[in-house]
Parts: structure tokens; sequence; C-alpha cells
């Protein structure tokens, strides 16, 4: 990129060329007072607060008043932004903007972290000189998830430019006219898009805001926030998890400029909060609670007869190599099927030839396929990077005529409505079909052979007239990028297409779970091992991780492992069925309160920490006291050096983050604010001797306020953007390098798949599990609300997540003489009411992952009328 | 030499002026109504408690003595669920009171805190709500917010227009 150079304020700069002025400002750290200008969505010019004096060289003297965020970067440039004129207009602006803004900061969620309050203060206006009345508008009920509180609007659409622009959203818009304008849905009702949630971050003021925090409300300033990683899908987002009082409170987008940038998904932003629900506190032995130490003693005796251990793929890294080193790395197992665990091998060995693309290169690949994966339900966060992947070939067009993207509305007129060439091969109607060039709908089994199709046209064969028009859009692009799921078969067929392709080829696959991918590199085998070894009497005890076999096998080969174990022991957070029939029961920590490390899509180890202190203890310090000579594993760190000896390929985690002893200028970094309020009183209910903060030994980050802020920590350790004067999410671009970028510092994360040695390929034939037998071959739903076990339980994501489904054709409905609301059980599971959808392919029943069927499952199924 | 002098001249002079010394605690003290200790939570004209828990009285408070915990009504009337402070660390400085925007926070004349245990030093919120309006009359913070609440709804607060009606395209 080249560079020009101008002055800001009588300070000659150097910036990228091409850009606007605004972000070039923010980017330099020179605060312009901006509103409706957002780094994700680009300029429009609506707010008008942006004004700047603008001189156009040395010899223009007078200069005149320019929108920053409307104006590119110019050689030779002079910008003034304390102009008095400039200044004043700026002011006027925030007056305007203010005429209705009602008197409610002190009952605003807002309050404290708002854009319009920072602005405010930014422009120095601080009374009402306007004495009409102000506009009041009526509020909608959005359902479980966000607030509504239209009185505190002042338009400056970028909830509509977010939600419908940008998340592809419908249902959400703008009525009314004038002064008048209201933001909302045409009635009440939840808000469909799975993006919803992030208006509470993307309004500028209080309009939207998170429901559940409300509920269990503290200021900003009164909450320690720790960067977490998201476990509720493979993708990995970088979260804030505000805390006070022992409670998560919040759970908010920390940017990552390679995987969610400024969005996440709900899935992630209100099904992490689920741990209050359903805790599982106690230890139990043989159904009656009992002490830790008791469990555990009664754990070692029965270990002692020969385990084998299941890992998670929910679990982080430390604990799945804690459990392998306790039974051995030959009765390690991964509490997945087979099928499953060798798919998400195959991925680990195509990601590791260099072809893995982040959501950043995602939105960059100027051709996709999307094999069988609906990706909305899978990883949404990869639909939403995929929403921008369309929109390339709009931008592309426009730059040509000399419109750059981030003027949003003219690259929108330039484009054309151009889109990038997308070919969508599900089995039924997918949420992404209204950005895809080829929608097609094809039988589960049908959709590898198409993907080989198109591969074998790539390599000059005759193919069928979408094969070959797909093949000529992947060809043609110089990006090109295959997307699928876990599917042993697609995963080949993703993987062969990407070679047919070339070097530019990028691969974008994604396992079910956070750590499925971490799992698989430590090389655990499926659930099949397990019960293998149980039934032939090499091992009598079972220890499972973290996992809800339940959720993730079918009910038979689960029925078959407890029967074959004489002990079952299981660890975990929550209680699940797994838990409920294990023999021994151990509680563990939740993401929130310990810190562990997890293996994205992309191969990216990822460090999670903390979130409350004095929480249950980590899998892996379970795992350890279970070990016959317990290992020297006292904290995090000694954990990943032991894994890094047993598993030399997962050594580069390590890197994920500084260790606990890493320690900066002013000491570790502070979780909580400056500003935390009320340290002196908030624990003293009865009780004055003041205690000191809770210590972490995982990680160099303190439970109180003494210590690094912002961006003088690391980029994996930050606790807050921290930028003085800009409280909201909207400062992120201010430590960002240019307005969609890595973070100044780098984005973080360590890649632990370099080097790894593919497993032996198997031929094109991944068994594909035949359909034979009777019954009905299984269709996997998957939904952005639903999530695994755990995200399940979120109070509030169950209530928007929509009732299990299972759904057949109406004709293959007739043959079995099933109507729709009929009760019908599927392979034995609770009875669900019966949908009839025409979309289903014949032959197939399509059901809610997790809920009614494991996910993957190929064998036909009995589909029948419960009693 | 001439220093001494000066001086015993002065304290000399003293011995002249009229006593100062006040009974206490026999004799209380007539303190002005500004006088900052012992600290109070209000009600409003109509009763209700002015506090929205909006937590600035905290954040203002240079030693972190105030605890505050937001709490809802069903009408949608925000209040502290706890209020607590502990007076074994409150210097009754003001800025809490300065900080308030719905003068329910009040620094009162009434001095006698002390006590002999710490734990009685910290007041929740029964020991310090009040039932009248303090030295602040006549404030109604929820006639002014743009929030609706039972018995107040959107446009009913003062300087308000009622509701926009989204189906009129009149300029």
């Amino acid at each position: 990129m080249s560079k020009v150079r101008l002055t800001i304020d009588g300070i000659e700069r150097e910036v990228e060329a091409g850009q606007d002025l605004l972000s070039a400002s923010l980017g330099l750290g020179v605060d312009v007072p901006h509103f409706c200008w957002h780094a994700a969505l680009g300029s429009v010019g609506a707010c008008r607060l942006c004004a700047v004096r603008v001189h156009d060289g040395a010899e223009d003297t007078t200069g005149r008043i320019e929108m920053a965020c409307m104006t590119p970067v110019a050689e030779g440039q002079r910008v003034e932004l304390a102009d008095p004129e400039a200044y004043e207009m700026r002011a006027r602006v925030i007056e305007w903007l203010m005429v209705n803004h009602p008197h409610d900061c002190a009952v605003c969620e807002e309050g404290g972290a708002c854009h319009l309050q920072d602005m405010t203060v930014a422009t120095g206006h601080h009374r009402r000189r306007y004495r009409f009345t102000k506009r009041t508008h009526r509020n909608q009920d959005l359902g479980p998830l966000l607030t509504h509180e239209m009185n505190r609007c002042i338009a400056c659409y970028r909830c509509t430019r977010f939600y419908r622009g940008y998340a592809g959203g419908r249902d959400l818009d703008v009525f009314g006219a004038h002064d008048r304008v209201y933001f909302g849905r045409y009635e009440d009702g939840p808000l469909e898009s799975p993006f919803a949630g992030n208006l509470a971050e993307v309004c500028p003021t209080g309009v939207f805001n998170d429901k559940g925090w409300s509920e269990t409300y503290a200021r900003k300033w009164d909450m320690a926030a720790t960067p977490v990683i998201c476990t509720g899908c493979s993708v990995g987002c970088n979260l804030f998890a505000a805390e006070r009082d022992g409670r998560v409170r919040r759970v908010q987008n920390r940017y990552h400029g390679a995987i969610n940038g400024h969005f996440i998904c709900d899935r992630g932003r209100f099904g992490t909060l689920h741990v209050t629900e359903d805790r599982l506190d106690a230890a139990r032995v043989g159904g009656t609670a009992a002490p830790v130490a008791e469990a555990t003693a009664a754990a070692r005796a029965a270990l002692a007869q020969g385990a084998v251990g299941l890992g998670s793929p929910r679990a982080s890294l430390e604990t799945n190599a804690a459990l392998r080193h306790l039974v051995g790395p030959e009765r390690f197992f991964a509490a997945v099927p087979e099928r499953e665990a060798r798919a998400v091998g195959r991925m680990a060995a195509w990601l590791a030839t260099g072809r893995a693309a982040s959501l950043k290169e995602m939105e960059q690949a100027d051709a996709v396929l999307v094999l069988g994966a609906d990706l909305t339900g899978v990883a949404p966060r990869a639909a939403l990077a995929l929403r921008q992947t369309a929109r390339g070939a709009a931008d592309a067009l426009a730059a040509e005529k000399g419109v750059p993207a981030w003027l949003d509305n003219a690259a929108r007129g330039a484009g054309e409505g151009r889109k990038t060439p997308i070919a969508l091969v599900t089995p039924m109607p997918d949420a992404l079909d209204d950005v895809a060039t080829w929608a097609l709908r094809r039988a589960p089994e049908e959709i590898a052979p198409l993907g080989r199709a198109v591969a074998a046209a790539l390599g000059g064969a005759a193919a069928d007239e979408e094969a070959a028009g797909i093949a000529r859009a992947l060809h043609g692009a110089e990006r090109p990028l295959i997307v699928v799921g876990a599917d042993g078969a697609l995963v080949e067929a993703a993987g062969a297409l990407a070679e047919a392709l070339g070097d530019g080829a990028r691969l974008a696959l994604f396992p079910p779970e956070a750590n499925s991918l971490g799992l698989a590199l430590t090389g655990a085998g499926g659930l099949e091992g397990a019960v293998a070894a149980l039934e032939a009497g090499q091992a009598r005890t079972a220890v499972i991780a973290e996992a809800d076999l339940f959720e993730r096998a079918e009910a038979e080969l689960v029925e078959r492992l407890f029967a074959a174990a004489e002990t079952v022991v299981a660890l975990d957070s929550a209680e699940t069925e797994t838990i409920r029939r294990a023999d021994i029961v151990l509680p563990v920590a939740d993401w929130s309160e310990a810190a562990g490390t997890f293996v994205n899509h992309e191969g990216r180890a990822q460090r999670s920490f903390a979130a409350v202190p004095n929480g249950r203890s980590a899998g892996w310090r379970a795992i350890r006291d279970l070990c016959a000579a317990a290992p020297a594993w006292e904290t995090l760190d000694d954990m990943l050096a032991a894994m890094a000896a047993d598993l030399p390929q997962l050594a580069p985690a390590r890197a994920a983050a500084p260790d606990a002893a890493h320690r900066l200028p002013l000491g570790q970094v502070a979780r909580a604010p400056w500003r935390m309020s009320g340290r002196t009183a908030h624990d003293l209910a009865g009780r004055v001797p003041e205690g000191t903060p809770a210590r972490d030994t995982d990680a160099p980050l303190a439970f109180s306020m003494e210590g690094a802020h912002g961006t003088d920590a690391p980029p994996a350790l930050r606790t807050g953007y921290a930028v003085p004067g800009l409280h909201s999410a909207s400062a992120a671009p201010r430590v960002t390098d240019g307005p969609r970028g890595p973070l100044k510092a780098g984005d973080p994360g360590a890649f632990v798949l370099q080097g790894v040695d593919a497993p032996a390929r198997e031929t094109a034939s991944v068994p594909e599990d035949a359909a034979t037998g009777a019954g009905l071959i299984p269709l996997a739903l998957d939904d952005p609300f639903a999530g695994d076990e755990l995200f399940r339980r979120a109070a509030r994501l169950a209530d928007r997540c929509p009732a299990p489904v299972v759904a057949l054709h109406p004709e293959d409905a007739a043959a079995r003489g099933l109507a729709a609301g009929m009760p019908v059980a599927v392979a034995g599971a609770a009875p669900v009411a019966l949908t009839l959808d025409g979309d289903v392919p014949r032959g197939h029943v399509a059901a809610s992952v997790g809920r009614v069927l494991p996910r993957g499952a190929r064998a036909p199924v009995t589909v029948e009328a419960a009693s | 030499m001439k220093g001494i002098l000066e001086s015993l001249g002065r304290i000399g002079a003293k011995l002249a002026t009229r006593k100062y010394t006040a009974g206490y605690p026999e004799v209380k003290p007539e303190l002005p109504a500004r006088y900052r200790a012992r600290i109070v939570l209000t009600r409003d004209p109509d009763g209700q408690e002015r506090c929205v828990a909006c937590n600035l009285c905290a954040a203002a408070c240079p030693v972190d003595c105030i605890d505050v915990v937001k709490g809802e009504t069903d009408d949608g009337r925000w209040y502290p669920e706890t209020f607590r402070i502990n007076f074994a660390r409150c210097i009754f400085c003001g800025f809490c009171e300065e900080a308030c925007p719905t003068q329910a926070i009040q620094l009162t004349p009434d001095f006698e805190t002390a006590d002999y245990a710490r734990e009685s030093l910290v007041h929740d919120k029964a020991d310090l709500l009040i039932a009248g309006q303090g030295k602040q009359k006549g404030y109604r913070y929820w006639s002014v917010a743009g929030k609706a609440i039972g018995g107040k709804d959107k446009g009913a607060a003062e300087d308000e227009a009622a509701p926009v009606d989204l189906k009129d395209l009149t300029p």
C-alpha cells in the first residue's frame, strides 16, 4: 500500500492511502468525534459529527468544513480538528442529537459505557437549551435477549445498517418519517437473526441492550473483565466475560482481527451464561453426595482396575492431556463416535497443508463452495463472515469505478448488487440462500459425489451443468474457498477440490466443537475403541472428562459402554445425563472458572482465563488428583509443560498466551477497571475483616484493579480497550491497525498445525455409511440458538431457542401413517411433535442435533408414533 | 526578645476573651444544614425511594465505601436492592451527594456516628433510608426521566410530547 503525508492539527503524519480521514485519524490516536461511523459498517456521513476543517495543500488557506468519514486522505492535506468553526459545528450537532434524548442516563444500562455520552462530553455540550417538548416512542418486546427503549434513539441508523446490511436480517427496520423515525420490528416479537445480540454493542446509545445483563446489572466500571474464548462452536471467538461478586454478568465481543472482528453470535453472547444453571457442585459416589476427597479415593480405587479415558471436544487441551496421561495413550479415546474422530483427524491433516482459512480470509474469498454444512447452525459467526464474502464482488466492481469500499452507500450502489459466486449445497433450505449464487438441494449422501464431480470437472472431466458452473467459478477465482463440516466424505471431497484448485485455494473446515481439533491432535480414536476395550475386559473403568456421551453418540453405543464398564467416573460442571448415570461424579470448573487452551477450526490455539475467582477446580487438576503417583502439576504452566512433553505436536499451544509469571512494568494485568466501586463495602454484609483479592496462579492476571490496563497488556491478556474518553465498544478502532485490521500488537493465538504429520490418507472411499436396512436416514438440523448440552441450559438462550424438530417428507409420513403434530419418537428418543416439510429429502428424517439425535449419525433410524 | 514579648502579649490577651468551651454532649451544637455528616437516602414527594441505583455515588466515592446493587420492579422502576455504606471508611467528603442525579443521597448534620464495633459501622439500606425528602424538597426524578414506569406512561413526563404515531406522514 502506498502512503500519503498529511498534517493533522499541525503535526505531520504518514498514513496508508485509500482510507477515509476518520479511520486514519482514529488509527493515529487522534480522537475525531464520530457517531454514525462504525469500523465494520463504513461511512455514510449521516450524523455530521466528524466535521473538521480540511485544507487541500499549503496554498489553500481558507479550507472548508468536511465530514472526516466521507473525505479520503490525500497527499499534502492539512486537517484542523481544533478549528473553532469545526468545533462549533460539532458542538451544535451533538446539541441537536440531544434535543429529544431523555434524561435517562441514571436508569440506562448503557450509562458509563455509552458512545453518545462520550461524544457529548467530547464536544462540551452539557445543558439543554431547547425549551420545547421531547418526542417519545413506545417500546417493543424484542424477546428474551434484548431490551428496547426507543426514546433514547438518535437515529444514527447503525442498527439497521448492521442488522440488514451486514447480518442479512429482515425483521428489523426503520419506520415513520422525519424526526419521528422508529427502529424496530413491524410488531412485537423476538428478533430473528442469530446476530441480533450485537445490536447491544452496535447501538451507540441505550436503545438496544442485553436483557440478561440488565437483570443482573452492574455498571461497566464495576465489573472485572477477563479475556475468554467462546466454547460454543469451533470458531473460537474472543470474548470479554465481565464479572462482579463472583458472577458473570455479561459477555461481550473482544476484537480479534482474524476471527470475530467486531461481532459475535447470540449463542456466544447469551449461551455462555449457562454457568449459573444446573451446576454440579458436589461430588457423588454411587448416587449419594460425598466429599471430593472420598470420591477421588473411590475413583482411584476404580482406576487401579484398569481404565479407559474419554476426552472431550469441549474440554481444554490441558484436561484432555491430563486424562491421556492418567490412562495412557493406548487407552485414551475421544467421547465421540469413530466417524467423527476420524473426520476431524482428516480435517487436521488437510489444514496442516497450510490451507486453513480464518474468518477474515473467508471474507476475502472470491468464490466459495459450501458442501453440506448448515453454517449458520454449526458455526454461526462463520455464516456472518460468508455474508461479507458475498459482498466482495460488489466492492470490487465499485473499486473499479473508483468508489472505495468504506464509502458504504456509494459502494453498494456502484457495486450494482453483484455477488461473489457462492455455491451452497445443503440438504435443506439454508439461512444463507439469499447470498448464494447456486443454492442447491441434495440429499446428504449426494453431496460428496457432487463435490467430487466438481473436482473432476476442474481436472477437465465432463460434468453436469451445475457442477461445471461451480467448477468454472472456482477455477476463475484467485482465492477460492471450500467450506465443509465434520463429515468424513465431505472433508475428503473438500481436500480433493483444494488440491485441484492449486495453491490459492483455502479450506474452511468446521469441526463440531470448541476443541474438537485439539482433541483430534492428541490422536484419540473414537468411542467405539473404548467400548471394545471395556467389552474385551482390557479395562474395567471408564473416566469421562467433561462430555455428555448421549449428546455425541448413539444411545445404543453409550449403553454398551455403561453396560461394559464396572465403574464409570465422570467429571463435569453441570448435571448431564452422563453425570446422572455415572457411579462416581466429580465437579470440575466450567469455562468461567478455569484457564484452558482451545484449538479452533483453523488450528489456532487460544487461551481462555478464569473469569471468576475461587471457582471449582479445573478438570486437569481433578484428574491430577486421580493419578496414583500425583504428577507435579501445580499451575497451568506445569500442565502445559507436561503436555508439550507428552504431545510434542501441541507444544506450540504454550505460546497461545504469556505464562503466569509474565510481568509488565506495572505488574500483572488488572481485570478490574480503575474505577471499580464499593471495594471497601461490598463484601461487608455483617463482617468487617476486608479480604485480600483472590490470586490466580494460572494467569498473569490480577483479580483487582492493580496492574496494567488496556493496550499496555499483550493482546492475549487484554481485559478491556481502556481508551481514555471512549468507554463503549466503539473504542475498538483505536486499538486496531485499520478499522478491520489486526490488533496493533498482533492478533493473539498460536498455530499448532504446522508440521503435523498427516494421518494416512484414506482413498476417496471413506466409508460412506451406506443406507442399508429399514428406517429413515437421519439428517442433522443445527440451530444457531441451540448449541451443546451446556449452552442449551442458558435460560435466556433457551427461551429464544425453537423447540426441537422432527420433520419428514409428507409422502414418507403418509407411508408410515404419521400426520403433522403427532408425537413421534426417533430411535427411541423422547417424543417430539412431527412436522411435515416438503423440503426434507425422501427417505430421510430431519431432526434437531443433540436434542433428538446425536450429530453426524448416518445409520437408518426408526421413526414411530409415540404412545 | 521582641518575639517572646509579642507572644506573651498575645496569649495574655486571651485571658480577656469569652470562654469558648461548649457543654457537649449536654448542649448540642447547632450545625448548618449543609454540614457534612451522617448520610441518608431520601424519598421523593410521593414517598417513593429516590435512589435509582445508578451507582454514580459509588463511582464518585474516593474511598470506595459505597456498594449499590441495582434491582428493578415489575413496573420498570430501578431501585437499590442493596445500598451499603461502610462508615468506618467514609470520609464525609460529600462527593456522593454532588454526584447523585436524583438527590437521593444527602449528608446531614448528624455527626454522632461513632460506635464500639466496626461491624455496626456498615450501614445497609434499612439504616440509611429515611421517611422524608431531606433538604432537597420537591424533586422527583421519575417525572423528568424518559423511561416509563407504573403510573407514568411514555409522554407523561415533564416536557414530553405524546408518543409518536408511526403511521403519521404529515410534516
